[in-house]
């Protein structure tokens, strides 16, 4: 088994009768960021939610190629999607706090897993310390996690993916509306975290994964264009697009 | 000739107070005019009381028990039923053309005249059944009657319920039905209570289908195979037999009054259920 947490092989996903990704392959290495970078609607959301399954949920959803964790295939009949789920963590564009208390938010996931209640204060609080928000929000753990703000919200989703303690998590633009400073945050979480857990970040905001990444990924267009060390992607890149992209003489 | 904007406002505000005033006054009137009529025969006596000489004198004690157990029977089969049917329509299938065959029965359903589920009632559960006239009748019946609304009610309350919620559920690990549990009946609650208030009130009110299934009695129910009477139906008997007019409006005053404490009961119990999730 090679070093890759994940490998993806010829990934085509259709909704319908339209392509949205074009025959991805690439592996995604264990303890490491990937970034992944691409315009508006070439694929990004689609790849992320692909390695979840979350795209089964969508009508009329057809999966080609192979997605395989820890050489597992995922989309075989026998797999089960419910422990996948609890495998792989994810952290949505928007933050969708569920309309219950910061600490409930949290224990979601653990609480269906069967994590004892007496283990839930301190999973809360290691969780919370991860994602950086404890001390925004220690003393008020049982009010609404929607009272809080967006960059609170977003990190308090963060935290609650944490506490699911999965193997891989993935975020899709976890910043986008964020100040710079919640940025900042989630940035140092996500560097610290990655000695735990594989990490698959999706960012708007090229600079982003130039800070973050250990590797970078360039999605146009349904197509994976260029995948390699984040130093690489960024100033030596193979391809001209890639090189447009990250210049930003794109378009 | 134009009407320049000002003036339309004006009078669409108008006339949209008007509509909503002349409501509120019928209905105020209606009320008025019974609790007017009918309280002065309410006592602690006229409520804990048998009545005597067919409802010519006494009390109303067992109608008024009849008018608890009855709802409460029906919405004890209705509600399960219904919000069951609810979920699995809008959270195990897809869209076909067999659930819009089943949201059209239960459209249907929900227009049929109230007398028509007492005949069927007597017809099925009465004679064929054998249970008789009784409060398992009449509950059976009633709860046919109202499940149509509590599945409407519940699947829109449901359907409100954001799928962003679902996704979340899901990704976190939950199985469908840990996300029906935790996340989508919660959200839809308030709506799924609104269907069942509606229910109750119509279960409450019901005379046709009543009279057919549950029947008649005066006598305190003992088991569910007892028939029993409601105060709807004591109200319709007392007037229309012109057994008693006092009695009949009394009986018709303490209706009234259990109705809006119902569901001042039921907005409180939810607004609680909604303070509680969101403080
Ligand atoms: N559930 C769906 N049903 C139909 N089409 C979809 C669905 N999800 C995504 N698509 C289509 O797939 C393509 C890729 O969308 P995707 O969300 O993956 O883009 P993205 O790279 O995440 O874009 P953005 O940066 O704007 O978030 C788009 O053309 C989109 O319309
Ligand atoms: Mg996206």
């Amino acid at each position: 088994m090679s070093d890759a947490k994940i490998v993806v092989r010829r990934l085509g996903v259709f909704f319908g009768q339209a392509q949205s990704l074009r025959w991805v392959t690439m592996d995604v290495p264990r303890n490491r960021i990937l970034g992944i970078i691409g315009p508006s609607g070439s694929g990004k959301t689609t790849f992320l939610r692909t390695l979840n399954r979350l795209n089964d949920l969508s009508p009329d959803t057809h999966i080609e190629g192979e997605v395989l964790l820890d050489g597992q295939d995922i989309h075989h009949p026998n797999f089960d999607v419910v422990a996948l789920r609890k495998r792989i963590g994810m952290v949505f564009a928007l933050p969708v706090p569920l309309p219950m208390s910061i600490f409930d938010n949290v224990v979601y996931g653990a609480r269906l897993a069967g994590v004892k209640r007496d283990k839930w204060d301190e999973l809360v609080e290691r969780s919370l310390r991860a994602a950086f928000l404890w001390d925004e929000v220690k003393d008020r753990l049982h009010t609404s996690g929607m009272r809080l703000s967006g960059g609170q919200q977003q990190r308090l989703c963060l935290a609650r993916t944490l506490a699911m303690e999965p193997e891989v998590v993935l975020l899709d633009e976890p910043c986008s509306g964020l100040d710079p400073i919640s940025t900042a945050k989630i940035e140092e979480a996500l560097t610290i975290l990655k000695a735990k857990y594989t990490i698959v970040l999706v960012t708007n905001n090229t600079k982003q994964a130039a800070r973050v990444a250990d590797d970078t990924a360039f999605f146009l267009m349904g197509e994976m264009v260029e995948h390699g060390p984040t130093s690489q992607i960024f100033t030596v890149p193979r391809d001209k697009r890639t090189n447009d992209y990250v210049t930003g003489r794109f378009g | 000739m134009r009407i320049p904007p000002k003036y339309t406002q004006m009078i669409a505000v108008a006339v949209l107070a008007g509509a909503t005033l002349a409501t509120l006054a019928v209905l105020l009137f209606i009320i008025g005019y019974v609790l007017n009529k009918g309280l002065p025969v309410v006592s602690f006596q006229f409520l804990f009381s048998n009545p005597e000489d067919m409802g010519r004198a006494g009390g109303i004690f067992p109608t008024l028990v009849g008018s608890v157990l009855l709802p409460l029977l029906a919405i004890a089969i209705a509600m399960p039923l219904g919000v069951g049917t609810a979920v699995y329509l809008t959270e195990y299938t897809r869209e076909t053309r067999a659930t819009k065959v089943i949201r059209f029965g239960t459209d249907c359903l929900a227009g049929i005249p109230s007398i028509i589920f007492g005949l069927f009632g007597f017809i099925f559960f009465v004679v064929m059944l054998q249970f008789g006239w009784s409060l398992l009748s009449g509950g059976l019946t009633l709860a046919i009657m109202i499940l149509p609304t509590i599945i409407r009610t519940s699947e829109e309350a449901i359907r409100a319920v954001p799928h962003s919620y679902r996704e979340v559920s899901f990704s976190l690990g939950a199985t469908r039905w840990e996300t029906v549990m935790k996340v989508v009946l919660p959200n839809a609650l308030p709506g799924i209570v609104t269907g069942v208030m509606l229910g109750i009130g119509r279960c409450i009110s019901e005379t046709a289908a009543v009279i057919f299934t549950a029947g008649l009695a005066l006598r305190l129910p003992r088991s569910v195979f007892d028939s029993t009477r409601t105060m709807a139906v004591h109200f319709y008997t007392l007037a229309r037999e012109g057994i008693s007019n006092e009695n009949a409006y009394g009986t018709a005053a303490v209706l009234i009054i259990a109705v809006l404490l119902t569901n001042l009961a039921a907005y409180w119990l939810m607004h609680r259920f909604i303070a509680r999730r969101t403080k």
